[in-house]
Parts: C-alpha cells; structure tokens; sequence
C-alpha cells in the first residue's frame, strides 16, 4: 500500500512535466450497489504511451477501463466518487457523454461487429456524427482500415458482411471503427483474448505502430502481452492499484512483494 | 432393459408425432373433402347471395380491412412499449406489473374481449357495430402478443452490439434505430405474423363488435362480416358444412400465403443484416 501511495506522488508530482499526462484519476471509487469494486484508485496516464492494466480476474480493471469513458454509466446501480481529469476536463463533471465517447475509443473482449458490411460498421460513427458526403466516408473507412492495418485483407470486398471474417480480421475492424472517430485515447478490454496467437501478433504489432498517434489503456490477462506491448503498468488487485510503474520496472523489479508473486505467477 | 426402455421411448415419441401430423391431415383433409367443389374464382370474388350460390368476396374484403386497421394499430404500439419495457425502463416494480399484466391479457378468452369492445367501442364511444370497433378490440387483443414477441426478440440483440454502438458516441436513439431495431427485425417480424393469425382466426370478439351484415362494406364504419363469422353463422344457421368448410379452404390458404410472405420477407431482412 505504502509503495501505491508514494508513486501516486510521484506521479502527480514535479518530475513528469502536466503536459504529457492525458487522464489524471484521483481517489476513484466505484460501488455496484453495495459492493465496492474500486478503492482510492489514482494513476496518470501519459499520452501516446500503452498503459497496461493487469491483474487477477475480479481485481477491477476492467471495470475501471470502463470507468474512462463512462461506459459503467449503462449499469444500473453504479455509483462513483473522486475524479477523473482527461485533457483538463472532469468527465463526471461534465454531462456530454456523447463528446467523451467521440474521444475515447474502446474495442472490446470480444469483436463485437454489427450485421452489416464492413464498410458500413467502419463507417457508422462518423455517419451518425452527420458526415454524409460519400468521397470523405469512403476516404475515412480507406484511412481507419489502413490505420488498422487490415486495408489489404479487406479493400476488396468491404461491401461484404463483416460477420464473415475471421475472428482476428474482425477484432482489427473493430480497431478501425474506434479509429474511425478519431478518437484521443482507445481503451482496449483484453482485445487479443478470443484471438488465435497469430492475430494476437498482428494486433499487438498494430499496438506499436497506433502508440504514436493514440494514448492506449489495454486491460490485459496475458502477462507476456503486457510486457511486450507497453511502456507502463498498472497492477490492480481487489479494486486497489498496488504498483504502477515503468513496465520494464514492474517485471523485474516491483517494489511490492503481491506484484512479484503475481508477474512471476505465483497467483492469479 | 435400458434398450427396451429406449425402444418404448421411442415409440412413444414417434406415437405422439404421428398423432399430431395426423390430425393436422383429418381437419385439413375433412375441410377440403367437403369444400372443394364448391371453390372456384365466382365462389371468391361475388357477392353474397342469402338464397343460395353466391359468393365470399364481401367477407374476404372484410377479414382484410380488420387484418390491416387492428396491425396498423398495434404494431407501432406495440413495438414502442416492447422498446420501452425493454430497453429503457428501469427493471422494478413497475415493470415487472406491467409485464405481468400483458402476459394476463394474452391468456382471457377472446368473448370477453368482444363484450369489453361491445360495452366500449360498440356503445360508449358510439362506434356502433362496425368493422372499426371490431379492429379496435382486435387491437387489444394482439397488443400483448406482439409486445411480448418484440420484447424476446429485443432481448436476443446481443448487449455487445448495444455497448459496441454507445461506445462510438452515439445516442440511445441513433443505437436503437440502427442497430438494435434492424437486428429484432427477424423476430418482431415473426410476432406480427402471429398476430394476423390470431386475427384471422378471431370470431366471437368479432360477431360481436362489427355484427353479421353480409354485405360489402361501404366503409370502416359499417357492420360487417369476416371470413370466420361468415362460418359460423352458415353453419349455424343453414347447417351449410359444405360452405363452411369451402370458407375454411380459404382460410388455410390465407393464412399460407400470409406466412410464406412473412417468412420470405424476414429471410430477405437477415440476408441484407448478414
């Protein structure tokens, strides 16, 4: 705990100069109902960098991925105290729900494309934000697809039901479609988990290149997968942040003796 | 033993089937049997004569004007207090009252519901016996029916698709109308087909809210006669088997006709859904 409390410090401290830091959560708390899911979380996430969210199952991070761009809003029942600061903004302070999803991106555990082409799920964003001039929906579905790294697979028959890909392919125009909004920041919920391990290369390559436009949270329940693709970790046990740090740091030398046990798989 | 066990199951299931299937084809074969020869294209498209021959088209022009007002009504309806029940009610007390009470109305005899449109339609609201009233009362009467199939259908859209949509930063509405809505289609689709069932198979909410004037109606608002009144009454009345079983033919045919287009109509709604 003590170690969670000093880097809170630090993090909110004199060393990393403000501008780099895109999402500043202070004091989180979240109940279900009665049941407390988050603890005093705080953490600041750096821009265009890959946060990684690990931890045992039910140690809310995915709840608290959910919490950045209000996606918990959708259950009922929740309640949240504390703050969440992104590009200068309290998101529980402001109401424009629709705004914060438009910046915050999210691709989920599972591909979760809508029966319709591949076009049309790439292009349904922008289209219900008003764009309906065909030359830029067709210019913004080529960019998002290619920003996905997917074009090639997918140019030619993007008039055809996206439900027809393979689960990996369907996953990237997942990826299309958050991108497809522009957004600041994407949130991914464990993306590779209902993936073969060749998708998962591919998309974690994508990971890579997407860092120097897009600030990433990625919840994660493979370990190696945290390692390789992220500059910094986070390591959530039973709602509280217990470590977070330079990822590099956290796999070889964590301050806290839970985050070795559980990097070096003695539990979770 | 356990494969005599299995074997006895076996004929069992088999005995109960074939009993099913065969009296489908008795009531099929026996309406038919009887009505055949007396179908031919005067049968249909005449007037009704009380002395004898004449035709069905009145009772057939009828029994399409109660199909098209009472699903003209209740479809909308319908859909949007499924929708809402579904998708934006809080989950209480309220709504589980609510649910409780459609699926109430699902299970009262269809009599009541004619002397409920009798005393309200007919009389208090001065509709008199007319082709109206009867479509308000068969409104009520499949309101519940597609209520309940538009809810099972909004509850098979996979909440992913609802989280996928809202997480682009699209309102409620635009989710609705573009993702959930067109992914029930199939299932909505299949409740109103029950519905016009139900309709075309209603007679005693019907004799008694639109009446039993065998003639073409002139308008919404005049007495008439559908297609299983008309049954009833020769029956009934002339003891005419032949003539009802000739109106029974038209029916099933009806009916048939009815759910292929309906079923052809979802397959080519998923098909563009993927």
């Amino acid at each position: 705990m003590a170690i969670a409390i000093l880097e809170r410090e630090s993090a909110a401290g004199e060393k990393v100069p403000e501008t780099n830091i895109k999402i500043s959560v202070r004091n989180l708390n979240l109940f279900y109902g009665e049941k407390q899911a988050l603890f005093e979380v705080s953490i600041d996430i750096k821009e265009k960098e890959i946060t990684a969210l690990i931890g045992p199952s039910g140690c809310g991070k995915s709840t608290f991925l959910r919490t950045l761009n209000r996606m918990n809003d959708l259950i009922d029942g929740v309640k949240i105290s504390g703050s969440i600061v992104i590009d200068g903004q309290d998101i529980y302070k402001s109401n424009d729900v629709i705004k914060l999803r438009t910046k915050v991106g999210m691709v989920f555990q599972k591909p979760n494309l809508f029966p319709m082409s591949i076009y049309d799920n790439v292009a349904y964003g922008p289209k219900m934000h008003g764009i309906r001039n065909k030359a830029k929906l067709d210019q913004i579905v080529e960019e998002s697809l290619r920003g996905a790294a997917i074009w090639d697979e997918v140019k030619d028959r993007l008039k055809t039901s996206a439900l027809g890909l393979s689960g990996g392919q369907q996953q990237r125009v997942c990826i299309a479609r958050a991108i497809a909004m522009k957004p600041d920041v994407i949130l991914m919920d464990e993306p590779t988990s209902a993936l073969d391990p060749i998708s998962t290369l591919k998309v974690e390559e994508l990971l890579d290149e997407m860092k120097k436009d897009y600030t990433i949270v990625i919840v994660t329940h493979n370990m190696q997968q945290a390692a390789r693709v992220s500059d910094r970790t986070a390591f959530f046990l039973n709602g509280e942040i217990i470590e977070f740090a330079e990822t590099s740091k956290i796999f070889s030398t964590p301050d806290d003796q839970r985050t070795e046990d559980y990097v070096t798989g003695r539990f979770g | 033993m356990s494969r005599l066990k299995d074997g006895i199951m076996l004929a069992l299931l088999w005995g109960a089937a074939l009993l099913t299937v065969g009296i489908l084809v008795l009531i099929v074969g026996f309406i038919f049997y009887k009505g055949i020869s007396l179908i031919n294209l005067e049968f249909i498209f005449s007037d009704y004569s009380p002395l004898g021959g004449g035709g069905i088209w009145p009772m057939i022009i009828a029994t399409v004007y109660t199909i098209v007002i009472s699903l003209a009504i209740a479809t909308p309806i319908g859909i949007l207090a499924a929708v809402y029940l579904q998708e934006y009610a809080k989950q209480g007390r309220l709504v589980k009252i609510i649910r409780f009470a459609t699926e109430s109305l699902t299970g009262i005899p269809s009599i009541i519901y004619g002397l409920f449109g009798a005393v309200f339609f007919v009389a208090a609201l001065k509709l008199g016996m007319s082709i109206i009233s009867a479509s308000l009362t068969l409104t009520i009467i499949i309101l519940p029916v597609i209520i309940r199939t538009t809810e099972e259908a909004l509850k098979t859209v996979p909440q992913a698709y609802r989280e996928g949509s809202l997480a682009l930063g699209t309102t409620k509405l635009q989710t609705l109308y573009k993702v959930i809505l067109p992914s029930a289609m199939p299932g909505i689709l299949s409740g109103i087909i029950l519905s016009m069932g139900r309709i075309i198979g209603e007679s005693a909410a019907i004799f008694l809210t639109a009446g039993t004037v065998a003639a073409m109606p002139e308008s919404i608002f005049s007495s008439a006669r559908t297609l299983t009144v008309h049954s009833y009454l020769v029956t009934q009345e002339a003891g005419d088997i032949e003539l009802a079983a000739a109106i029974g033919i038209v029916l099933i045919v009806i009916i048939l006709v009815l759910n292929l287009t309906a079923t052809f109509i979802s397959k080519k709604l998923d098909r563009s859904n993927y």
